[in-house]
This record gives structure tokens, C-alpha cells and sequence, in this order.
């Protein structure tokens, strides 16, 4: 892999670190070089503290690693935030002019660049333009052609008009030719450029994206952190192709918002993070027994309660494969790469609609806020396919009539799903309820139609088990001893880290994930490896728990579930016949 | 399709079981008419029921419906419009469906006023869990987990609608049909959200605002020279502690319903086999 570069710009929350990191990201990007962001939200010594961090290369890179190259330190803590990542040779770009600034001392065995930002900023045109001096000194610093930091003020500054463009481009200038005339110090960094185009972006844009490529004309929610993006996304964009987004008032309200719109046809979905979950959960069983398809985003962040808010955290997997009372089938998807947020998210709405069942799609924190970049083929729109299931017109509905003549939402069926009709279509007027209920969806106790509704559900799930694709993504040596399985966002880390462990000898063999459940048999694989490795981002190990639990031995089950219970006798007797039957290994 | 729609369309084959003389019976049947009575049918029609006694509705009409969580109705009757333009749709509910677990929803449909019915079947009691006391009930209403009252003033719900922006405020009382269906209607014609509290006594828990009692106190507001457009007459009405009224106390005649000020006037159902027309634009942005 070619020489990876490190970059960072840090400062107090409000110095528009987030605004400056992306325009030299979008500049690497369009200079055809590969780019990796992240963000540092919070301190590790006290409040305030915010960083963008930007890791390029002209190979791919899909990970954030602990070196930093260049930084553009706004504030000394900046500094004391990244000593660890930076190193002899570091170079700091920093403003000795500026009043906390003037007494900064430059770490042992790495190179100050003092350049008076704000002072160059004022007089290219204003103070607010002190981060752009920085963007062009940086570089000067790093050998990176300034006409790639002009095509990205270009698009960041467009709707502002020419005059700004242009006081920014100047105010880039002055920063480099500050450095060029300051400092013959030779700087050992060459940001090559070459001819690939490719697209920049994060985990929750992605997936917005999906979301109307998808066909969603809807989507309800109420803001949090980190799921926040998908809104933002989606406003002012999903109009554009007939859809509207709706700021509820709570998360109850965004799920039973996006429940509703989905009964009335639409492709609709809600994004939240963990708490939100929580209170959607109260709605959850509903949508899964009234058999609506609905797409419930759920980008992870630190927990329980508030937890660490801009922190990662994959610890909510129980919660999207257990939560809600009663028994709830769902599908749980965990695309693990931005590239699949977007195709998850395409088939999230699909699965929902075949199978018509709540499908949880989940990302997390550092997906979310992770920017990176592909080929913009990696979402070739040509590719999205809409598969809506068993739609109903008026021409077929009387072929799923009852005896009475009512439309049967709820019909039993071979493979578990009935039809649907949506409303406005002729004599497909029908009940849809939380309650029990029979093919019509009326309410019912009988315990006879309470098993074949709850079997019937319950079929659904495995005709798509044997219908769809479950499988994981594998890469690393398929003939290691050593078997590593991840999911969700783990899995760009883990590809680099393969190659580490490679260069150290050490062959390991990786399944990534992207289906909790139904999720691929993977028993074989635990079993044929010497060792076995979970990795996750919890403390618990809950998908480690899965992967166990898949390769135990069964107990052979005694259920019930039509309403009533155990009976002594019928017992003694369902024991009896298990036993019958043999108990299997 | 509609000129031979007659409300008994709007029935389903299930009996209600709700307990005889119940006023929801009543409600129901201004409902049905009303929607009958502006030219709908079961088909394009989607009914929002909540959960309680009231709650029931949506199994005993027949229609498009959905009977959800406790609290949520309007929530649902929310996303079903804006994805539906083109449908009808009445959200039916209780007292405490709309004013206890759901008023917070009940303030922000209001404030959002997306055009459909909100129809609010108001007995002054928990009425499925067998006699508690719910919002409306009275401060000094002895229930079984309020034996001396519940000792805090009942919520106003109309004056909750007014202070939230509402553009159509009315009551009615279920026993009073053929006034109950013209309120009901004006509701459903109405450009906005059109919210109706009926008084629909619940004869088995309730000994206090029973049928006689409102028969005996209703003032309708027809008959008081009441002007619905003028605001500060509707806030006399809403204060008025003294009286039980019927009628129509507040419709905005200039009320812009959402999805004329949002622009959400297509039918979300239809969408293409493949990602939208111009969707790689969406694409382009990211260079």
C-alpha cells in the first residue's frame, strides 16, 4: 500500500474545525486520492476540545490509525489531545499571534510552523477566513497542489457568491506562500494526484441516499446524535423526487408517523439512535403484527441511558433482536461499509416489503461520521431494484376474498405472506390491529387461528431464510486456522489489520457480517477453525453470543402459545411423545 | 362512485360489544354518516382508532383501518395522509387516548393541521379497565383509584386545541344524531384539522355526566348568535366553566391545511421499479 498521509485540524468547538477538515477532504478527494475522516467530539482532558481528521492515501483506506503527520492546531490543548498520534517529524501548523497561542511550546523532535492565520485571513478579506490561511499553509507543508483546495472552496462557497470564492482562494495563497517564504525547511510529505474521480461521504448520507433510491417517499423523525445526518440528508433532497420529511415531536410520534404512511402505501422509514429506540419499541410489536413493512434506522452510539452520546458503541444488538414484549419477528441488517449503507438500506425496504415485517437497519457512530471515498459505480443507480411483494389491484383482489366476501390481509399461506392491498383500491378495504386477529384482521381469541396467525408470521421469516442471501463477506486467508467474525462497522479496521498481522506472519481468515438475523449459519466455519475470535464494539460480546449459541447442541422444545396454559395431563403427554421421537444431538 | 354510498357501507360484520346505551354507539353512527354524507366510501376511506372502549371503532366500521397503540392515533392518522392525499381519513379515540397518554401528540397534530378528523369520544372515565379517572374527569369524581376525586382540575381540551393553533374546535353529543353528524361533517369538510370532543357517556361507570345530565345543561351554540370565525368569542366559550356547549366554537376560515403549505400532494404509493428518475444527481453531489 502506498505511504498514507495524516492530517488534522483541531480547535474549540465553534472554530468551524468541521467545515475546514471537509473542504480538504473534498480536496483530496477531487485531486483523485482516497480520503478516511473522522471527528474527535469530545476530550480526553476536559470539554471543548473538537478535531476533524482526515487520513488520505491513493490506495484505499478504510480505517483510522494512531499517527498524525500534519496538524493545524487552533488551541494548545489541541496539541496535548494528539500527543500520542503525533510523532518526531510531526509537523504543527499554529498561529503564534494569537493570544493563547503565543506561549505554545512545539514538542521535542517535531516542527513548528508558526503562521499569523488570522492576521493573512484579514488581510486577504476578513478573520473568519483564518482556517483557509491554515488549509493553504498545510498545503505547502504536505505538497499538495492549491488548485485541488480552490475546486473544493469552489463547492463549499458556490452559493455565496463569486466575490467570497475568490477572498477564500486568495487567503489559501497567502498561507502557502507564507510557508514557501518563511521555511526552507524540506518536508518530506508529496500529496500525488491522479485522474480517478470518486465521491465523498458518510455513513448516514449513504443510507439517506439508499432510502430514496429505494423508492422511500416518507420518513418521520425526531433529532439525536448520530442518526441526525439522515434527516438532514433527506431534507430539501427526498422532495425532489416526491417524498416529504416530517420533525416529529417525540419518537413515538416519528414511528407511528412512518407506521401510518406505510399503511397508506408508502415506503416509509424513521432513523434514530438508542433511546429513540427505546421508545419506539412501544410501537414495534404492532408493526410486525399488523404486518406492515417499515424500515426502522438505528445508528448506534454509546449507552445505556444517555451514555456517551458522541461516542461509539455497538451495544444495541439485543435490543433491535429482543426488544418488545410478546414474541416479535424482524429481520436486523448491519451493512459494514458506507458503500453497503446504501445498498442495505435498498434491500431493507425490499426485505420489509416482501416479508412485510419491521426490518432494522443499523449503522453506527463511527460509521455515521465517518467520511470516506469510492468510485461513484459503487452506487450505480442503475443497479437499485424495487421489489414491493404482494401488492393486490383491483384486478387479483378477489382471488384473496373471504367466504363473506372481506379482503384477507392476514390470509394464510404456504410461505407465510399474505396479501396487501393498499387504500383506495376496491373492495380491499380492511382492519389492521395490534390485537390478535383472523385473515381479515379482525379480532379474534380463538386459540386455533391464534396459532396459525403466530405460525404464519413466524413463516415468513423462514421463507426468506431459504429465499434470500444471508451470506458474509470474507476476505483475509480463506485457509487460516484462525477465524475472526465481525459485523457492522468493524470490518475496515479489521481489512487493514489483516494486513498487519500479514506482514507479522500471521494468517487469519475474516467473516464480516451484515445480517444479525436471519444471520448465515456459521457453526461449520467455528467448528473447522483452531481458534475463534469475536470482534465487536460492546463489552458484552453480544454477537460473540450468537455465534456460540448457533453452534450449541439443541434442546428438543415443548411450546405453546394459543392463549392457554399447560395443562398437566396434555404435558405428561407432549413429554411423552418428544421423547418418542428421540432426542436429538 | 360515491352518489349510492349509504353509511350502513360503513359497517363492519362484528357486533360492538360495547355495553348497551353506551354513547359510542351514537358517535359511531355520526361518523358514519357524516362520511357517507360528503361523498365517501369504505375504499378510500382510512380510519385511526386508539385504544380503550373508544378504541373499538375500527372493528365495528368498515374501512381502511388501523387500531394502534394506546396514545398514538393521531400520530398514525398523520403519516396516512401525508403519504395519502387522496384518502379521508378519521382518527377516533378516548378521552384518555387523546388527552392523558397522547396529548402530546394532540397538541402538535393540532399545531400541524394536516386535513383530516379528529374525533374524540369523551365519557369522563377509564371505561375498559372498568372505572378510573381519566383527564376530563371532574376534581371531585369518586373512582376506585381516586376515592375522594382526583383532586385536580380536568384538562380543557378545547382550550388545549386554541392555545395550540387550532382552526376548527367543536363538541357534540353523541346522543343528539342529528346534530352529532352535522358537527361531524363541517369537521370533515373543513381545510385543516377538524377536531371534535363528543360528549359519548359511559353508562356503566359514569353516574355523573350521564345522558340526562347533558341533555339537561347542552347549550348549543347555534342558538346563542355564537360567530365560529371570531376567536375571542370561541375563548369566552372555551372558558365558560359554568356551561356545557355544543356546536362549532372556533373554525379559521382562512386555514391553510399542511399539505398545502408543505407541497405534499402526491400519492406515495406509486413508485418506479428502480431508483428514481434523476437519482444519480444525488450521486454527483458527493464529487
Amino acid at each position: 500500500m502506498a505511504a498514507d498521509f495524516n492530517w488534522a485540524v483541531g480547535g474549540e468547538a465553534g472554530d468551524g474545525i468541521d467545515s475546514t477538515g471537509k473542504i480538504f477532504a473534498q480536496a483530496l478527494s477531487r485531486a483523485g486520492r482516497h480520503v478516511f475522516t473522522s471527528k474527535d467530539f469530545a476530550s480526553r482532558i476536559r470539554g471543548g476540545y473538537t478535531a476533524y481528521k482526515v487520513r488520505t492515501s491513493v490506495d484505499k483506506v478504510q480505517s483510522v490509525v494512531d499517527r498524525l503527520d500534519v496538524l493545524i492546531a487552533l488551541t494548545p490543548r489541541t496539541i496535548e489531545e494528539n500527543l500520542e498520534e503525533l510523532h518526531e517529524g510531526s509537523v504543527i501548523i499554529y498561529d503564534g499571534e494569537r493570544t493563547t497561542m503565543q506561549d505554545v511550546e512545539i514538542p521535542d523532535g517535531m516542527i513548528g510552523i508558526d503562521v499569523p492565520l488570522k492576521r493573512l485571513a484579514e488581510e486577504a478579506g476578513g478573520a473568519i477566513m483564518r482556517n483557509v490561511v491554515a488549509l493553504g499553509a498545510a498545503c505547502e507543508v504536505a505538497e499538495f497542489p492549491i488548485e485541488n483546495l480552490d475546486s473544493a472552496l469552489e463547492k463549499r462557497f458556490a452559493d455565496k457568491g463569486q466575490k467570497l470564492v475568490d477572498n477564500n482562494k486568495e487567503a489559501a495563497r497567502a498561507g502557502q506562500s507564507y510557508v514557501d517564504e518563511e521555511y526552507d525547511h524540506e518536508f518530506d510529505y508529496d500529496l500525488e494526484t491522479t485522474d480517478e474521480d470518486y465521491v465523498l461521504l458518510n455513513g448516514d448520507e449513504a443510507i439517506g441516499m439508499g432510502a430514496i433510491a429505494a423508492g422511500c417517499r416518507f420518513y418521520a423523525g425526531y433529532p439525536i446524535t448520530p442518526a441526525t445526518d439522515v434527516m438532514t440528508y433527506l431534507t430539501g433532497r427526498i422532495e425532489r423526487y416526491g417524498g416529504h420529511v416530517v420533525q416529529a415531536e417525540d419518537e413515538l410520534s416519528a414511528i407511528n408517523m412512518a407506521l401510518g404512511a406505510a399503511r397508506g402505501g408508502a415506503r416509509s422509514m424513521t432513523a434514530t439512535s438508542g433511546p429513540g429506540i427505546d421508545l419506539m419499541t412501544e410501537t414495534f410489536g404492532l408493526i410486525a403484527t399488523s404486518e406492515t413493512p417499515l424500515v426502522i434506522c438505528n445508528v448506534m452510539r454509546s449507552g445505556p441511558s444517555t451514555g456517551m452520546p458522541t461516542k461509539q458503541e455497538q451495544g444495541d444488538l439485543n435490543q433491535m433482536l429482543y426488544g418488545g414484549h410478546g414474541e416479535v419477528p424482524r429481520f436486523v441488517l448491519a451493512p459494514t461499509t458506507i458503500s453497503e449503507c446504501f445498498w442495505k438500506t435498498v434491500e431493507a425496504f425490499n426485505l420489509a416489503e416482501k416479508y412485510q415485517l419491521p426490518v432494522y437497519l443499523t449503522a453506527d457512530l463511527s460509521m455515521a461520521v465517518t467520511e470516506e471515498t469510492f468510485p461513484p459505480e459503487a452506487f450505480d443507480m442503475d443497479e437499485v431494484e424495487v421489489d414491493r411483494g404482494k401488492v393486490v389491484d383491483e384486478a387479483d383482489i378477489d382471488d384473496h376474498m373471504s367466504e363473506s366476501g372481506g379482503f384477507q390481509p392476514h390470509e394464510i399461506t404456504d410461505d407465510g405472506v399474505s396479501p396487501r392491498a393498499f387504500p383506495g383500491t376496491a373492495d380491499g378495504a380492511h382492519m389492521s390491529t395490534g390485537l390478535e386477529h383472523d385473515e381479515q384482521g379482525r379480532r379474534t381469541e380463538d386459540t386455533e387461528m391464534r396459532v396459525e396467525q403466530v405460525d404464519k408470521r413466524n413463516r415468513k421469516v423462514e421463507t426468506a431464510r431459504e429465499r434470500e442471501d444471508w451470506s458474509p463477506r470474507e476476505f483475509g486467508d480463506e485457509d487460516a486456522d484462525t477465524l475472526v467474525v465481525t459485523w457492522g462497522s468493524n470490518e475496515g479496521a479489521l481489512a487493514e489489520a489483516v494486513e498487519f498481522l500479514a506482514d507479522d506472519g500471521l494468517d487469519v481468515r475474516v467473516l464480516s457480517v451484515p445480517y444479525i438475523f436471519p444471520r448465515p449459519d456459521l457453526s461449520e466455519d467455528v467448528e473447522a477453525a483452531e481458534n475463534v475470535i469475536v470482534v465487536e464494539c460492546n463489552e458484552q460480546g453480544q454477537f460473540a453470543d450468537l455465534v456460540e449459541h448457533d453452534v450449541l447442541a439443541r434442546v428438543d422444545r415443548i411450546n405453546k402459545y394459543n392463549g392457554v396454559r399447560f395443562k398437566a395431563d396434555e404435558l405428561a403427554d407432549d413429554i411423552k411423545a418428544t421423547l418418542a421421537e428421540g432426542v436429538e444431538a | 362512485m360515491s352518489s349510492d354510498i349509504r353509511f350502513t357501507d360503513f359497517k363492519s360484520d362484528k357486533q360492538p360489544t360495547w355495553c348497551p346505551g353506551c354513547g359510542d354507539f351514537g358517535t359511531m353512527n355520526g361518523m358514519m354518516k357524516a362520511l357517507a354524507e360528503t361523498g365517501n366510501d369504505p375504499d378510500n376511506t382510512f380510519v385511526v382508532a386508539g385504544i380503550g372502549c373508544s378504541g373499538k371503532i375500527g372493528t365495528y366500521m368498515h374501512s381502511y383501518a388501523l387500531h394502534g397503540v394506546h396514545g398514538r392515533a393521531l400520530p398514525v392518522g398523520t403519516g396516512v395522509k401525508m403519504a395519502r392525499p387522496d384518502i379521508e381519513v378519521m382518527v377516533a379515540g378516548g378521552d384518555g387516548d387523546g388527552y392523558s397518554i397522547g396529548a402530546g401528540h394532540f397538541v402538535h397534530a393540532v399545531r400541524r393541521n394536516v386535513d383530516m378528523t379528529y374525533v374524540v369520544m369523551d365519557n369522563r372515565i377509564y371505561g375498559l379497565t372498568k372505572g378510573q379517572a381519566s383527564p376530563t374527569s371532574r376534581e371531585d369524581f369518586e373512582t376506585s383509584t381516586s376515592p375522594e376525586g382526583p383532586k385536580q382540575p380536568p384538562v380543557n381540551p378545547h382550550a388545549l386545541a386554541l392555545a395550540s393553533g387550532a382552526t376548527f374546535i367543536a363538541q357534540s353529543f353523541s346522543s343528539d344524531a342529528l346534530r352529532h353528524q352535522e358537527i361531524i361533517q363541517k369537521a370533515v369538510e373543513h381545510d385543516g384539522f377538524g377536531f371534535v370532543n363528543v360528549y359519548s357517556p359511559c353508562v356503566t361507570f359514569n353516574d355523573v355526566d350521564t345522558y340526562d345530565y347533558f341533555r339537561d345543561s347542552l347549550v348549543d351554540l347555534k342558538e346563542e348568535d355564537h360567530d365560529p370565525s371570531d376567536k375571542e368569542a370561541a375563548k369566552d366559550v372555551i372558558f365558560d366553566d359554568e356551561t356545557e356547549h355544543q356546536g362549532i366554537i372556533y373554525q379559521d376560515e382562512e386555514s391553510v391545511p399542511y399539505h398545502e403549505r408543505h407541497g405534499v400532494d402526491e400519492d406515495m404509493s406509486v413508485i418506479p421499479d428502480g431508483a428514481p428518475e434523476g437519482a444519480t444527481d444525488l450521486v454527483r453531489e458527493f464529487y
